[in-house]
């Protein structure tokens, strides 16, 4: 079962080729990693699966539809959700509320126009589990644009998942972070892919991305260059060629 | 009550629905500087239906504020094209069009007004302001604020969440439009006649004063703010011709100590959590 596909998808920003005939796949319950160069077009890619930026050629199918033309918020409802490279938490609200606000409403609008601690039980319940399993009971009330930085992060995650996404797509989770946080993070998507969420993640933190994902592509230039487990992509000549580029060039 | 508090006490309840209608805009992060067009249309259209049609006053001030919802969401739409002073310079565009369009509206009295309403009590008028405090302070707390907050917050952010930031944003305009034509209802029937210069763009910017005033992120703000806004000028009558350049000064005061208005989330809850205890 395949979570979501790619099929040639490019993206050009007038004469700038971002993205160029990128395939990809991320079956069922696999962690797959998207690595490269800065200016590779990771990011690219993760607008292009949701909608930010609209693709000027090829198909994105998730589970089965093609959603290259929807909005954004049509996609993130089929069961996609992400994080943000800088961090886009909501100013004005505390944890707990960034925990209620992306879940999916249940009940149409009536239930969705009364106060939440009346009519949304199975809302608060999912916000809790999303507050423990992050760690973040202590920040519960606090607003969240004032927390420390590694906790932000986990805010935005927490957020994300409470949006009960099949696919998680997280762009860069432990930049900033020192080893010890990026090791518990580690621990918690492990948890989650258990649970069978499916991620699809951008990161530079190379041990990170080894010892997380199952399998890897590589991106250089807005084109795949290499695609396999992060074994045999550790060693292909034609990646270290570019991230550490040749002597006679 | 003496008659002179009386009357100062229903123009608040006018200005405060006003107010809300901005607040509710507001919310999701949109400044309108037209609601007085919603305004004017709430009023006219009430007051037709109450004069010409003889409806019931409630039931013409809910069809006009379902009138004013429809041209809300209508005005909404372009809306969402414009952001910050754009938007607001354009919603000003609106009223000022409401306005002329009244003025040349001979059917309904043009540039001469309009009168033979039935004036409303003060009781009656703070029964609608009072039930939609309710029902705001009501739905603060609810996940459909919690969205609009999340559109104000950060539009990108709450779109890839999975809010449709579309229907939030148009359907604030024509919620917030649907409560400035309920003011305008109550203040054709207070007051007994209207003439478009009620509606005009001094009004609108009452509106927003209000809401900056009393605080922009809570509801109650609006209360406060109106208020404020109606009695201030009154106790500042020992001034004399000084007192509105006093009341400026007052106003510049306030916003320079406190940027979010006097009411704002901490407060409120501080407040209350003292009234829990005594």
């Amino acid at each position: 079962m395949t979570v979501l596909t790619l099929k040639n998808v490019s993206k050009h920003f007038g004469g700038i080729r971002a993205l160029t005939d990128v395939s990809m796949t991320v079956p069922e319950g696999r962690i797959i990693g998207v690595i490269g160069p800065n200016g590779a077009g990771k990011t690219t890619l993760f607008n292009l699966i949701t909608g930010a930026y609209r693709a000027s050629a090829g198909e994105v199918v998730l589970a089965g539809k093609d959603i290259t033309q929807w909005p954004s918020h049509r996609i993130m409802r089929s069961g996609v959700a992400r994080t943000f490279q800088n961090i886009r938490l909501f100013a004005s609200m505390t944890v707990w509320e960034h925990l209620l606000v992306a879940q999916p409403r249940e009940g149409g609008l009536w239930r969705s126009v009364l106060p939440i601690g009346w009519a949304d039980a199975a809302a608060k319940a999912r916000a809790e589990d999303a507050l423990v399993f992050f760690g973040l009971e202590q920040y519960r009330d606090v607003i969240a644009r004032t927390l420390p930085y590694g906790i932000q992060r986990k805010v935005e995650m927490a957020r994300a998942l409470t949006a009960q996404p099949k696919l998680m797509l997280l762009d860069e989770p432990v930049a900033g972070m020192n080893a010890e946080e990026a090791n518990d993070l580690r621990a918690l998507f492990h948890r989650l892919n258990e649970r069978g969420l499916s991620i699809l993640l951008i990161e530079h933190d190379m041990p990170f991305v080894m010892t997380l994902c199952h399998h890897l592509y590589v991106l250089n230039f807005g084109s795949l260059i290499a695609e396999g487990t992060p074994a045999a992509v550790r060693n292909d000549p034609v990646v270290l060629d570019a991230y550490l580029g040749t002597e006679a060039a | 009550m003496s008659t002179y508090y009386a009357g100062l006490f229903a123009d608040i309840g006018i200005l405060f629905l006003g107010a809300m209608s901005v607040y509710i805009i507001l919310a999701t992060g949109q400044l309108s500087l037209g609601n007085a067009g919603f305004m004017g249309i709430g009023a006219y259209v009430a007051s037709f239906l109450t004069v010409e049609m003889q409806w019931p006053l409630t039931a013409a001030l809910i069809a006009a504020a379902l009138a004013a919802a429809a041209i809300g969401i209508v005005v909404g739409f372009p809306a969402l094209r414009l952001k910050g002073i754009y938007l607001a310079i354009a919603t000003l565009g609106f009223g000022e069009m409401v306005r002329s369009f009244l003025l040349n509206f001979d059917r309904m009295g043009g540039s001469g007004g309009f009168h033979g309403m039935k004036h409303v009590s003060l009781e009656y008028i703070w029964l609608w302001g009072g039930g939609i405090f309710v029902l705001i302070v009501l739905l603060e707390r609810s996940r459909l604020w919690l969205e609009m907050r999340a559109v104000h917050d950060d539009e990108t952010a709450a779109n890839l969440v999975g809010l449709n930031t579309t229907a939030t944003k148009v359907g604030a305009f024509g919620f917030g439009a649907a409560v400035a034509a309920v003011s305008g209802g109550l203040f054709a029937h207070h007051h007994v006649y209207i003439e478009p210069g009620n509606f005009g763009f001094e009004r609108s910017i009452d509106f927003v004063l209000a809401v900056i005033l009393g605080g922009s992120t809570v509801g109650a703000g609006a209360v406060v703010g109106a208020g404020l806004l109606v009695l201030l000028p009154e106790w500042l009558r020992f001034l004399a011709d000084w007192r509105l350049a006093a009341f400026g000064v007052l106003l510049v005061l306030v916003l320079l100590t406190r940027r979010q208005g006097i009411l704002d989330r901490p407060l409120l809850d501080k407040l209350s959590l003292r009234r829990a205890r005594a």
